[in-house]
């Protein structure tokens, strides 16, 4: 840690510890109680694209999703967490090995609502410390008085990339188009929902009752940037049991790290889970947005 | 081979025989989806750019590069010969790898060779030179501030733009990364 570096960050340290409490404040007052489950874990969920990071015998958490999920089971309807998560190899502009995820549940709530309440407590945040629904990022004026534009997958790849979302998925450019052409068009001048996400990238998400080709599961963006990702979560333990069957046989091709079974997630899937929804949004990138910043490191003290 | 997560601002990298360098550099990874590693490539030979996206599992070939310090000897009439500093061995480069910058090669300035597949791509002279003018039109006396400039030539008969107070015989100093008159180092 560079110490001038870090005492040039003073004033966006300030902006994102009022960010935190905003947010906190907001979270606080809608009956969310906030909780801490451990960094250290032992079986991390078996995804295709993320790496977790070894730790003495288990692993470092690239998300706290599952212990959350078995804490909605035990009955806490409505909780959220602040804390480190780490994902291996990833650094850049953007990215951190360790970041700062805010990851909240709502029994009860589907997934378009827990859309609506994310962009309510972005929106209260930058009233709180603006003074008003609005925010400029990358000199662009970002509107948060009005509704975020919804886009399903489909609609975005139809739009911004001239193929249909199945031939990007068929042609294994899903990932490169979304970097390039679609997500610089995302969130500009207010925030957008992506939503509706191809049934094989649905991860912890339920597929839609009426479509099952497409998961219950949006992203939100500000400004070309990514920051939060939510389901409406899967409660079906045979069917998640064959998703992360499914997910470790990749992995295990392409000589990804080995992970034990989460079995005290399946058991207090069997026992029953409430209707809920859940999102894990990347707090060190809403500070950065929140601070005007380019770079992920300028919100951080490090 | 490097892999892809090797990739980063300022590696030179091979693509399909041409020795490339990364100018700007970007590190992507949509949440659920697979890191990218967007690529600014400039190449190292003709200097034209492209951009380039690889993927985690892709491997990107090491060009065969090669820094040596070589003096200028000669030129045979066809080729500049220059000389090893350390084991005098002789290598003949093509006036079209100098360009404009054959101009100012003095004999025994050293050199900094970038040699690709053996080849030199790129040839770094001292930073300035100097040399003696050999033709202008007559001095205007005093007039040292302004910024007007006249045309010059050097023995060698490369034209420069000189301010208005040089005359025949002044020495001058010559970037030689821009061909550009520097200063006046004596009068004549």
């Amino acid at each position: 840690m560079d110490i001038r570096t870090v005492a040039r960050r003073r004033g966006n340290l300030e902006r994102r510890a009022a960010l935190f409490a905003a947010i906190r404040h907001f979270f606080d007052a809608h009956g969310f109680l906030e909780v801490e489950t451990n960094v250290r874990i032992p079986a991390p969920v078996p995804e295709e694209f993320i790496e977790s990071i070894p730790a003495s015998g288990e692993f470092l958490r690239a998300s706290p999703e599952i212990a959350m999920k078995i804490m909605v089971a035990a009955g806490y309807e409505r909780i959220y967490q602040i804390g480190r998560c780490f994902r291996a190899g990833e650094h850049g502009g953007r990215h951190r090995e360790e970041f700062t995820m805010l990851e909240y549940y709502a029994a009860g709530m589907n997934y378009r609502e827990l859309a609506d309440f994310t962009t309510g407590f972005i929106r209260e945040a930058a009233e709180r410390i603006f003074g008003r629904p609005e925010l400029t990022f990358r000199g662009e004026k970002i509107d948060l008085g009005v509704p975020p534009e919804i886009l399903t997958v489909a609609d975005a790849y139809r739009r911004y990339c001239g193929v249909s979302m199945e031939e990007a998925s068929r042609k294994d450019i899903f990932d490169e188009l979304m970097v390039t052409r679609i997500e610089p068009k995302l969130g500009c001048e207010h925030l957008t929902i992506l939503t509706d996400y191809p049934a094989e990238r649905a991860s912890l998400a339920r597929l839609k009752p009426d479509d099952h080709s497409v998961a219950e599961r949006w992203e939100l963006y500000i400004g070309g940037l990514e920051l939060a990702n939510a389901y409406g979560e899967l409660l079906d333990p045979v069917e998640q049991r064959e998703r992360f069957r499914l997910a470790t046989r990749v992995r295990q091709a392409a000589g990804m790290l080995d992970y034990p079974n989460p079995d005290d997630f399946f058991l207090a899937l069997e026992q029953g889970m409430p209707f809920c929804s859940g999102a894990a949004l990347g707090l060190d990138r809403l500070a950065m947005v929140f601070a005007d910043a380019a770079d992920i490191g300028d919100v951080r003290a490090e | 081979m490097y892999s892809a997560s090797d990739l980063k601002k300022g590696l030179k990298i091979q693509i399909d025989g041409q020795p490339w360098q990364i100018t700007e550099f970007e590190f992507c990874k949509p949440g659920k989806g697979t890191a990218l590693y967007r690529c600014r490539l400039r190449n190292m030979i003709n200097g034209s750019g492209m951009e380039k996206t690889y993927r985690p599992t892709d491997r990107i070939e090491k060009p065969d590069l090669e820094e040596r310090e070589m003096y200028y000897s000669y030129n045979d009439g066809h080729h500049y010969v220059f000389s090893d500093v350390e084991t005098y061995e002789e290598m003949s480069v093509d006036p079209e790898v100098l360009g404009k910058q054959a101009y100012f090669l003095l004999e025994n300035s050293l050199c900094k060779f970038l040699l690709f597949n053996g080849e030199p791509i790129e040839i770094t002279l001292p930073t300035f030179i100097e040399k003696e003018i050999v033709e202008t039109e007559p001095g205007a006396r005093g007039d040292t501030a302004t910024n007007v400039m006249k045309p010059a030539k050097i023995d060698n008969g490369y034209e420069i733009q000189v301010p208005l107070f040089i005359n025949i015989g002044d020495i001058v100093k010559i970037d030689t990364r821009t061909g550009d008159y520097a200063e006046r180092i004596s009068k004549a």
